[in-house]
């Protein structure tokens, strides 16, 4: 490879579950109903004032810790000011650099399928969403609920070389999101946006801002497929132009991601950048952030997936692959944890979940919260096979027919019949008569031929139709055989 | 009857005695609306269907005149503003609410330089207002139609807004008490921002005294406003006591030297030579009075400094008015052409010169040299001042270089050097200091006025200061000539 690129991101998330939005007192949830989430701050009102919502600032408190980042002493907001639809103030309540945001320099470790890279982030500032638009050929439609939503907005260093290196941090940036609960991250709600910067350099040079390449940012960029689409092609649109040497006359720039034709198309130059004009918004005193809270916020940063990863492998015994599988979501990990606190072996619940509910979940295209199987229910079918009262193959057959029909698995057992004969007693009743009805078989295996063991299983099974557990009736099966 | 030239707390023993009714007072301010709205021309909307009654608070059942940059629910609030020529806001600033709460009764939304931004009473959207005591002359502003209105009399007090001086120049030019209090004291929320880091609440009235009775209705902490403070142990009537022996009050050399301004006309040596004259009344009230000397630089700086900051803040803060969601829209093909032409007709001359002063500030290559370098005069000018403090109770000055000046500008003397003088109250608000202007005697046959101004959170000492030395003057309660007049 003669060249590598650099690659930054602007990452831009909606902090959900605060009660009301960031500098507005109106409410901070979905609400179906346009313009149903307002108050007259949101549309700019004359004479409102903003005040800022603290559960907002110790979420963004939250992940600027965990990313590492600092943490400044005093917390300012600014204003950045610029005209569009979107933004009835006219101005955007923001965080620049100077003063400090609420968080700069962190580093972040990520896992790239199992290999270990550090993300540089250069800083993280809470500010407010803008109103969301649609436009039709003859008019447009503006929806303030989007209005004033906390956003936080996470800025990396140009320190990616590839998609798959950027869209593993994006992964792993939206599950500490969706493990400290600081947002959903549902990028399908347009809660996560992002800005892609890329840049290609010569691949022999040293990674220093002299050696660094054209920057060209791309904007609109609303979901991870897209980060990754937008960074290829930019990576091959990029080198193209060096190859035929157009690329260093090339302008610094910002293009958009346009989704229809997979492309993206050229914007503005950097010397038509809007100058925003920031300055500290007046209406917002400097706010002091106490070591004491910060301290606290530390203390209840939860154990996030790569932590709850180590606790499954190290102490429940899951495999690299189970244990990874478990954490992707943090509501199914949730579920399985709770299985475990409800009595369930570790190990059993695991794969009980993955093998046979995230199957269903994916085939079904659900959530492991839609279902009506709840962890005590798992824990219970779990013992029912552990103690031999089901088999595993009914074990299956009972937790599809809970998930399909919204049963009680204790329940489905009970209806079907489907009680396993588990007392010594009542099989040995039946392999003795089984064994006595099967003289010929009992000669063929004293012969060596011990596979006639499988029969005589399966005629036990015929007169008990199917409760009778297979491994006791085996072992007993071969104990009776041995006595004759 | 002439109830409305009464003090708020006569008028409250009337009332609780019965002799008169919240309705009678009413009636007689909408009299005096009408007829002062056909001369001086003070009044944007005048609210014919009010009514009253009376509690136990002494605002209640008395008629009040409001800035028409406060947001009044169901009442048309224009700001002076033909962008807001239409607006009627459904919700009503906090210290409006907070008056209204107590009974309080508003009969009429006083007119204003347009948003603020003006200090001659001239600009707003449905004309001049003139000066009830000579027509010829301005109110200054911006609050000129709620000076004009308090001084004939209409009622007891009318709210401001003050910038820069709104509040205390205005006063000054119509002969009346003007009362800016620490900034955040009264919480501006639905008060329409001009410059937010400057932008004071505070009430126009014919006494110290009322000044007092009206804060205390209007202040308080607010949960919209993050830049209120809980003001809930001080009460500023009830510490008026007149008891000034012993307090120290100093005066800037370079401002009151009348050696400072060699073409100083008549009016101005008349208007310094009465201010020290207040001086003696001091001293003769047990106070002492120093002259101190402030680097001339500093005050020079003082005029640009208020420019550069208030026209930075009030760029952003009117970037709200683009005719979308309220206020009368405009045509155009598309949001561009829409927000231009609302705003291009919509505003006067002197404020979209202002907006453009305000972006040229902010620009990136601007910003250090003028933005960044006016917040740090402004750091200096209120350090200095807060120096003073420490040694003084408060800083007494002259209003201006003398009475109301002309409508017709080519009538007005200028004087060299009369810039400090004229705008050393703006640093009131570079500091959020507590400020009173109060009338201190007559020049050419109209009022002039003494400013006080302490340090932050000391409202109760400087209305001290004001109550003890309107005390011993004769002006306490005056109306403008010719409008003490039976209805």
């Amino acid at each position: 490879m003669k060249y590598k690129a650099l690659i930054g991101i602007e990452m831009h998330c909606e902090i959900s579950r605060t009660n009301s939005k960031v500098f507005s007192s109106a409410s901070n949830s979905f609400n179906d109903c346009p313009n149903g989430n307002v108050r007259p701050l949101d549309m700019g009102f004359p004479g409102t004032l903003p005040v800022v919502n603290k559960e907002a600032v110790r979420k963004s408190i939250m992940m600027s810790l965990m990313l590492g980042c600092k943490v400044p002493e005093y917390l300012y907001f600014e204003r950045k000011n610029y005209y569009y639809p979107d933004l009835p103030k006219g101005y955007q309540i923001t965080q620049e650099t100077k003063p400090a945001p609420i968080g700069s320099y962190g580093k972040l470790r990520y896992d790239l399928n199992g290999e270990f890279k550090e993300a540089l982030i250069n800083n993280i500032h809470l500010e407010e969403d803008t109103a969301s638009q649609q436009h039709f050929p003859s008019f447009s439609t503006l929806d303030y609920n989007r209005c004033g939503v906390p956003l936080l907005e996470l800025v990396t260093e140009p320190c990616f070389h590839s998609s798959d290196e950027a869209l593993a941090f994006l992964e792993t940036i939206r599950n500490i999101y969706r493990y400290a609960d600081i947002s959903e991250a549902d990028s399908k709600k347009g809660q996560i946006r992002c800005d892609v910067n890329v840049s290609i350099m010569d691949a022999d040079l040293d990674e220093i801002p002299e050696n660094y390449g054209t920057k060209v940012e791309v904007k609109g960029v609303n979901s991870f497929g897209a980060a990754r689409a937008v960074i290829d092609y930019e990576i091959d649109r990029q080198i193209k132009l060096k190859e035929s040497g157009e690329y260093d006359s090339m302008p610094q720039q910002t293009r958009r991601w346009d989704e229809d034709s997979m492309t993206t198309i050229y914007m503005r130059d950097k010397v038509d950048a809007i100058d925003y004009k920031y300055f500290i918004d007046p209406n917002i005193p400097k706010i002091k952030l106490s070591q004491d809270w910060i301290n606290e916020i530390k203390d209840s940063i939860p154990v996030l997936a790569h932590e709850r990863k180590e606790i499954y492998m190290n102490n429940y015994g899951l495999s690299n692959y189970d244990a990874t599988i478990l954490v992707k979501d943090k509501n199914v990990s949730d579920y399985y944890e709770n299985t475990i606190k409800c009595g369930a072996d570790a190990k059993s619940a695991s794969n009980w979940i993955s093998s046979v509910i995230l199957g269903y979940l994916n085939k079904e295209l659900l959530s492991i919260d839609d279902i009506y199987v709840t962890p005590s229910m798992l824990k219970d079918l779990i013992d029912m096979v552990s103690s031999g009262t089901i088999s595993s193959k009914q074990g299956k057959e009972v937790l599809f027919k809970c998930l399909e029909e919204n049963k009680d698995p204790k329940t489905v057992v009970e209806e079907s019949g489907m009680k396993q004969i588990g007392s010594s007693d009542e099989i040995l009743k039946v392999v003795t008569e089984v064994l006595d009805e099967n003289g010929d078989n009992i000669e063929k295996y004293k012969a060596g031929r011990t596979n006639v063991v499988d029969y005589l299983v399966g005629q036990v099974m015929k007169k008990t139709r199917g409760q009778a557990n297979p491994s006791i009736t085996r072992n007993m099966m071969i104990e009776e055989i041995e006595k004759r | 009857m002439k109830n409305s030239l009464k003090s708020i707390v006569s008028l409250h023993s009337d009332l609780v005695s019965g002799k008169v009714s919240s309705s009678d007072l009413i009636h007689e301010s909408l009299k005096r609306s009408h007829k002062l709205q056909d001369e001086c021309n003070a009044f944007v909307t005048i609210m014919d269907e009010m009514s009253g009654s009376v509690n136990d608070n002494l605002l209640s059942g008395i008629p009040y005149g409001i800035k028409d940059n406060y947001s009044t629910k169901g009442i048309l609030s224009t700001g002076s503003s033909n962008t807001l020529k239409d607006y009627v806001p459904f919700f009503s600033a906090t210290a409006v609410s907070n008056l209204e709460k107590l009974g309080a009764v508003p009969v009429n939304k006083t007119v204003l330089d347009e948003f603020g931004m003006g200090g001659t009473g001239t600009t707003g959207h449905t004309g001049v207002v003139l000066n009830p005591w000579d027509k010829t002359r301005m109110c200054a502003g911006s609050s000129a139609g709620s000076a004009c209105a308090v001084a004939a009399g209409v009622y007891p007090y009318a709210l401001g807004s003050d910038t820069g001086d709104s509040i205390r120049k205005p006063a000054a030019y119509c002969g009346v008490v003007g009362y800016k209090p620490t900034y955040g004291m009264i919480s501006r929320y639905g008060l329409f921002p001009f410059a937010s880091s400057l932008d004071t609440c505070g009430v126009l009235t014919r006494s110290v005294e009322d000044a007092a009775i009206v804060v205390d209705g209007m202040k308080g902490i607010d949960s919209n406003d993050m830049t209120s403070w809980d003001s809930s142990s001080v009460h500023l009537f009830d510490s008026l006591d007149g008891n000034v022996k012993g307090k120290k009050l100093c005066y800037v050399k370079e401002l009151c030297d009348i050696n400072n301004y060699p073409d100083a006309t008549d009016e101005l040596k008349e208007h310094l030579s009465n201010f020290f004259e207040t001086l003696e009344k001091c001293k003769s009230l047990g106070m002492s009075v120093r002259e101190v000397s402030i680097d001339q630089k500093l005050l020079n700086a003082v005029g640009s400094v208020y420019v550069v900051i208030s026209c930075a803040e009030a760029t952003s803060n009117m970037s709200n008015l683009t005719g979308i969601s309220f206020g009368p829209r405009s045509e155009g093909d598309n949001y561009h052409d829409m927000m231009k032409n609302y705003r291009t007709k919509g505003f006067c001359s002197l404020i979209k010169r202002r907006f453009v002063i305000g972006s040229y500030v902010l620009q990136a290559e601007n910003k250090d040299r003028y933005f960044f370098n006016a917040q740090r005069a402004r750091r200096l000018i209120v350090d200095r001042w807060k120096e003073l403090f420490k040694e003084y109770d408060a800083v007494i000055l002259p209003v201006g270089s003398g009475p109301a000046k002309f409508l017709d500008d080519s009538k007005n003397s200028k004087i060299s050097n009369i810039e400090p003088l004229e705008e050393h109250l703006q640093i009131g608000n570079f500091g959020g200091f507590p400020s009173i202007t109060i009338p201190n005697g007559f020049v050419s046959g109209l009022p002039v006025g003494v400013n006080i101004t302490g340090n932050c959170y000391d409202d109760v000492n400087v209305l001290n200061i004001a109550y003890a030395l309107e005390g011993s003057m004769d002006y306490k309660g005056m109306v403008a000539r010719g409008y003490d007049y039976e209805v």
